[in-house]
C-alpha cells in the first residue's frame, strides 16, 4: 500500500530520488565534531521563528497607535500568548548564537575556502538578511528602546554623503520614525526578508551538496575516480550523482547517521532554549531590554542606548571611530571583510589543525576581539570602553589583514591523505 | 566500523523509543499554537454573563439584551399567554416538546424557562439568522387563533411565545434559549446555569 503511494508520486515527481540525493545516500564525512550540530539548529529555529511568527501576527496590530497594547494584549490575554513570544523573541537571540558558533565552526576547519567561496557567501548573505530581521523585529513592539535603537541605525544612513538625509527620510517615510516606519518594517519583517531567507537557505544547502560538506581535517572525502582501491571504499551505498564521478572514502550517509547525531543536538540545544524562554526569558535585559517596556516616546531618549547583543560587536566598532562617516563605514566595513574572507585567505590547507601556530593565534586572537566588541557593545561609553574598542577593533581587522599576509606562504603541517581515525 | 553484530530487536526498540518520545514532544508543542486559537481573556471578557433587571419590565414588554454580540429577546408574558402556550397550538407546532437540543435542561417545559413569566432567547432566526419581529397583540393575522409571537420577515418563519417553531415556515428548530439563571434578588442573568454565579 505505502509502496503503491511512493511509486505513484515517484512516477509524477523525483520524491525518493531527491531525499536520496541529498539525505538518504549524502556522504558525509565521518568525522563531524560538537562544531557540526550549529547547521541543523539553525534550520530548527528559523523553523521556530517562522512558525510563532506567523501565530503572533494573527494577533499582532502594526500601527503607531495600537502596536504596543497588542503586544500586552498577546502577553496578557491570548492564551500561551506570552509562550509564543517568547519562544520568538528568545528563537532570535538563539539564531544569533547557533549562526556565530556556526560561522566559527566555518573560520576554524576552512569551510570557506575554494571551492566552498559561493557556499560561504550565500551564508553571509543569511547573516546580512537575518541582522535585518533581527532589526526590524526590534521596532515591532513599539517600544521606547524600539524606537530609539531604530532611530540609531537609521541615523547611520545620514552620515553616507549627499544623499544621506534624503535616504535616512525616505526609509522611515516621515520626519521622525512613525507608523509609516512601523509598517513597511512590518511587512518587510514578516513577508519580504523570511522569504528571501528561505530561499538563500535553499541555495545554501544546494550550494553545499554540490560542492560536499568540508570536514575537521579538512581533507576531502570525493577522491578522483579510480585512485582508491575497492576495498577502501566507504561500504555504504551512495547516490550516483556523487559515487559514479568520485571514489568516495571516510564518509556515511547524512540519514541517518547525522540525523541521529543532530537529534541529540536538539536535545542539548532544547534544554538550553527551555530554560530561558521559561526561567529567563527577557536574557537579563540582553534579549528584551528594559526600556522596551514602556511604549515608544520619541520625547524622551532611554539614558543608555544600547543595542541587542548580537549587534554588540558592529555597534562597539561604529561608537569607537570619531567620525559619523567613517565609523559607520567601518561597521559596514566589518561585515564586508566577513563576506571577502575566501579571498583574504591565500592559503590551500584548510583545517586549524594543520595550519601554522600564526593562524591559530590569530583566530583566538579575533575571537576574543569579537567577544570584547560584542560585551563592549552593550556597556555604556567611557574612556576606558572606547580604549579597549578600539584595541579590539584593530584586532578585528587585523585578523583578515594579517591573514592575508602569512597565508601566501605559510608553514602548514604536512596534510594526511585521509581523513585519520 | 564496528564489528560487533547487529541486533535488530534493540534498533527497533531504540526507533520506536525515539519516535514516541518525538512526537510526544511534538504533541506537547503544538498545544499553545493550538490553545491560541481559543478566544483571548478580552473576547471571554465581552462574553461574560449579562445581567438585566426584569422587575421593571411592563407585562407583554419585550426588550433586546446584547449577549456575546447577540440579540437576547426577554418578554415578560402575561397569564393569557402562558395559558395558550399550555396546549393551546401545540398541534400546529415542529417541536412542541422541545425534544431537539435547543435549549438547557431546566427550559424544557411548555414555556421553555425556569421562570414561566419571562421568555429568555435568541432573537436569532434557526433558519438563516435574521431577526424575528415581535408580534403583540396581532399576530392573529399571521396564525389564527394565536394572539401573540414572533414573525420572521426575511422568509417568514412564525415561532409562538416560548420560541417554538410553527409548521410549514422553512426554520427547522425552536429559537435557542441561552443559559440563564435569576440572582436571589430577581436580577437575570444571561450566560450562567443556576449555581454557576
Amino acid at each position: 500500500m505505502l509502496t503503491n503511494i511512493v511509486n505513484w508520486i515517484d512516477k509524477r515527481i523525483p520524491m525518493t530520488e531527491t531525499f536520496n540525493k541529498h539525505v538518504g545516500q549524502y556522504p558525509a564525512p565521518v568525522n563531524f565534531n560538537f562544531w557540526y550540530f550549529f547547521g541543523s539548529l539553525a534550520m530548527l529555529v528559523l523553523v521556530n521563528q517562522i512558525l510563532t511568527g506567523i501565530w503572533l501576527t494573527m494577533n499582532y496590530t502594526p500601527s503607531g497607535a495600537e502596536a504596543f497594547a497588542s503586544v500586552e494584549y498577546i502577553m496578557r490575554d491570548v492564551e500561551y500568548g506570552w509562550l509564543l513570544r517568547y519562544m520568538h523573541s528568545t528563537g532570535a537571540s538563539a539564531f544569533f548564537v547557533v549562526v556565530y558558533l556556526h560561522m566559527l565552526r566555518g573560520m576554524m576547519y576552512g569551510s570557506y575556502q575554494k571551492p566552498r567561496e559561493l557556499l560561504w557567501l550565500f551564508g553571509m548573505f543569511i547573516f546580512l538578511v537575518l541582522m535585518a530581521e533581527g532589526f526590524m523585529g526590534y521596532l515591532l513592539p513599539w517600544g521606547n528602546m524600539s524606537f530609539w535603537g531604530a532611530q540609531v541605525i537609521i541615523s547611520l544612513f545620514g552620515a553616507i554623503p549627499v544623499i544621506g538625509d534624503d535616504l535616512t527620510l525616505w526609509i522611515r517615510g516621515d520626519y521622525v520614525i512613525s507608523g509609516a516606519t512601523l509598517n513597511r518594517f512590518f511587512a518587510l519583517h514578516v513577508i519580504a526578508l523570511p522569504l528571501v531567507l528561505v530561499i538563500l537557505v535553499f541555495l545554501h544547502i544546494v550550494a553545499l551538496h554540490e560542492v560536499g560538506s568540508n570536514n575537521p581535517e579538512g581533507v576531502e572525502i570525493k577522491k578522483p575516480k579510480g585512485s582508491v582501491p575497492p576495498e577502501e571504499l566507504a561500504k555504504f551505498k551512495f547516490h550516483k550523482q556523487y559515487s559514479e564521478k568520485y571514489d568516495i572514502v571516510d564518509a556515511v550517509p547524512f540519514h541517518p547517521y547525522y540525523s541521529v547525531k543532530d537529534i541529540m543536538g536538539v536535545v542539548g540545544f532544547l534544554f538550553f532554549f527551555c530554560a530561558v524562554i521559561f526561567f529567563a526569558p527577557e536574557g537579563g535585559g540582553y534579549f528584551l531590554e528594559k526600556p522596551n517596556f514602556e511604549p515608544a516616546n520619541p520625547l524622551k531618549t532611554p539614558e543608555h542606548i544600547a543595542p541587542v547583543w548580537y549587534f554588540g560587536p558592529f555597534y562597539t566598532i561604529l561608537r569607537v571611530i570619531p567620525d559619523k562617516l567613517l565609523g559607520a563605514a567601518l561597521m559596514f566595513g566589518a561585515i564586508v571583510m566577513l563576506f571577502l574572507l575566501p579571498w583574504f585567505d591565500r592559503g590551500t590547507v584548510k583545517s586549524v589543525r594543520y595550519r601554522s601556530i600564526w593562524h591559530k593565534i590569530n583566530l583566538v586572537q579575533f575571537c576574543i576581539c569579537f567577544v570584547v566588541l560584542g560585551v563592549l557593545g552593550t556597556k555604556a561609553a567611557s574612556p576606558l570602553n572606547n580604549f579597549l574598542g578600539a584595541v579590539t577593533s584593530v584586532g578585528y581587522f587585523g585578523f583578515f589583514i594579517a591573514l592575508w599576509f602569512y597565508s601566501k606562504n605559510e608553514k602548514t603541517k604536512p596534510l594526511p591523505e585521509r581523513i585519520s581515525h | 566500523m564496528s564489528s560487533a553484530p547487529e541486533n535488530n530487536g534493540r534498533r527497533r526498540f531504540l526507533t520506536l523509543a525515539t519516535a514516541v518520545v518525538g512526537g510526544a514532544g511534538t504533541v506537547g508543542v503544538a498545544v499553545p499554537f493550538i490553545k491560541s486559537w481559543n478566544p483571548s481573556e478580552k473576547a471571554k471578557a465581552a462574553g461574560a454573563p449579562v445581567e438585566y433587571d426584569v422587575s421593571k419590565m411592563a407585562p407583554g414588554q419585550l426588550v433586546r439584551v446584547k449577549w456575546r454580540g447577540k440579540p437576547v429577546y426577554v418578554v415578560r408574558r402575561t397569564d393569557e399567554v402562558l395559558e395558550q402556550l399550555k396546549s393551546g397550538h401545540n398541534e400546529q407546532l415542529k417541536d412542541p416538546d422541545s425534544i431537539e437540543n435547543q435549549q438547557p435542561e431546566y427550559a424544557v417545559n411548555s414555556h421553555r424557562s425556569p421562570n414561566p413569566e419571562f421568555l429568555v432567547a435568541l432573537g436569532v432566526c434557526t433558519h438563516l439568522g435574521c431577526a424575528p419581529t415581535y408580534r403583540a397583540g396581532d399576530f392573529n393575522e399571521i396564525v389564527e387563533g394565536v394572539a401573540n409571537g414572533f414573525f420572521c420577515p426575511c422568509h417568514g418563519s412564525k415561532f409562538d411565545m416560548a420560541g417554538r417553531v410553527f409548521n410549514n415556515v422553512p426554520a427547522p428548530l425552536n429559537l435557542v434559549v441561552p443559559p440563564h439563571s435569576y440572582s436571589d434578588n430577581g436580577v437575570l442573568l444571561i450566560g450562567v446555569d443556576k449555581g454557576d454565579a
